[in-house]
């Protein structure tokens, strides 16, 4: 249907501009079929463009403009540039706006127009502007070609055929622009690649010899241990008890309530005085006290009074000693 | 047929673009004019070739698609790099270099 198509659009436009030069036989059957493409094909993209340019989503805009390519690529067949037609309705209906639709979709779509007017009147004073370039333009376009009658394009292309006489005048009158083109289009796709690409920052790696030492210096340097390590219990309320047997503060979150912390801490009180559970281990090695007395070995818990008290004494002295400092 | 009506056309299309240029305000869509006032050009071109008789008018309208294309591909570039860093493809919020 579309060869068919294509074949009586190029059909009506070669034989309105067959007559060379003679207006009279342009106006026959032929140019009449022109001219009903003509006034079908040229409302329709009028259409297009009012549309694109009063439709508010950006994306409905892209569509509307599928249909003026598609006509205009129509208009280009009919007036025997074919090969220009095929290559408007491929490139821009079937590559540039699908470009257009593929940036839309990912700067997303509901990204309309603002309606807040930055310059006052704008839009009424562009739309004057534009009457005022359209009017101009027409009537100059009109004034200078009204009585101009088309030559047509079946001379230059009897030779060597419309792709054949296209080709050859590329590649002999047009081979250095051509060339040009080629460049243009390598720094375009490489100046595609380069705004688009994101540098991502990688993490950077310390080698192992930065990790030991940074170790060393810290005041750790064994690895912090797994939880549940030195728990008593598995329950968030359970609080760090401090050697002189408070809660250490920061140790229980504050959504959990007070009074269960302090029933556990309690709890673990009277399990320490009642000899059940093991001293703490504390010394002068230990990384975080390093100023408590020193409890030799894993002392089981029989002088309990001892121990709480040489704790109390040595979180006293801790708590003087941060003072002097 | 009158050549003179394709002419028209090419200038009634060239004029919805330029208005288009002026007062939408989404990058993406004054993008979409551009490339309109680009194919009336190519229009206008192709009318003149058919009018003049030579095939030059055909062969630099098919360059005006080539440039519109590579200008496509940069253009649509930047609009992304601009809506990744400011997150609006708007051309009233790209003003830095007002100030």
């Amino acid at each position: 249907m579309i060869a068919s198509l294509t074949a009586a659009l190029t059909a009506a436009g070669a034989h309105a501009s067959a007559a060379t030069s003679d207006a009279a036989s342009a106006a026959g059957s032929a140019g009449g079929a022109e001219q009903i493409v003509f006034w079908i094909v040229a409302p329709l993209a009028l259409i297009g463009a009012v549309g694109m340019l009063f439709s508010r989503g950006a994306v409905h805009s892209a569509l509307w403009l599928v249909v003026t390519m598609l006509c205009l690529g129509i208009l280009y067949i009919l007036q025997q540039a074919e090969f220009l037609g095929f290559a408007q309705i491929i490139v821009y209906t079937g590559a540039i706006m699908m470009l257009f639709l593929f940036v839309l979709m990912l700067t997303g779509r509901d990204a309309g127009d603002s309606v807040i007017e930055v310059l006052r009147g704008q839009r009424v004073a562009a739309g004057l502007v534009g009457l005022a370039l359209v009017a101009l333009l027409v009537t100059i376009l009109v004034g200078a070609f009204k009585s101009t009658t088309s030559v047509g394009l079946g001379g230059a292309l009897a030779e060597r055929g419309a792709v054949g006489s296209l080709a050859a005048t590329i590649f002999t009158d047009y081979l250095f622009p051509f060339e040009l083109t080629s460049a243009l289009l390598i720094t375009a796709a490489i100046g595609a690649m380069v705004l688009a690409h994101v540098e991502r920052k990688r993490h950077q790696k310390s080698s192992q010899r930065a990790t030991v030492l940074h170790r060393m210096k810290s005041d750790r340097m064994s690895p912090l241990p797994g939880p549940g390590v030195h728990a008593t219990s598995h329950s968030n309320a359970t609080p760090g008890m401090l050697p002189d047997g408070s809660i250490a503060p920061g140790s229980v979150s504050e959504q959990v309530e007070f009074a269960v912390t302090e029933r556990v801490a309690q709890n673990y009180r009277d399990r320490l005085a009642s000899g059940d559970l093991l001293v703490p281990i504390s010394g002068p090695q230990h990384p975080y006290r390093p100023r408590t007395a020193a409890v030799t070995g894993p002392t089981h818990a029989a002088p309990i009074a001892d121990a709480i008290a040489s704790a109390d004494s040595a979180a006293r002295s801790k708590s003087t000693e941060g003072s002097e400092k | 047929m009158n050549p003179t009506h394709y002419l028209v056309l090419g200038a009634l299309l060239f004029g919805i673009g330029a208005v288009g240029v002026l007062i939408r305000r989404n990058a993406i869509v004054v993008f979409m004019c551009i490339e309109l006032m680009l194919n009336a050009v190519n229009l206008t071109f192709v009318t003149f070739a058919r009018m003049s008789g030579q095939i030059d008018g055909i062969v630099i309208a098919l360059f005006v698609m080539v440039v519109a294309a590579a200008e496509v591909v940069v253009g649509l570039a930047i609009i992304m790099s601009i809506f990744r860093s400011r997150r609006s493809a708007s051309v009233d919020d790209a003003n830095l270099l007002k100030y």
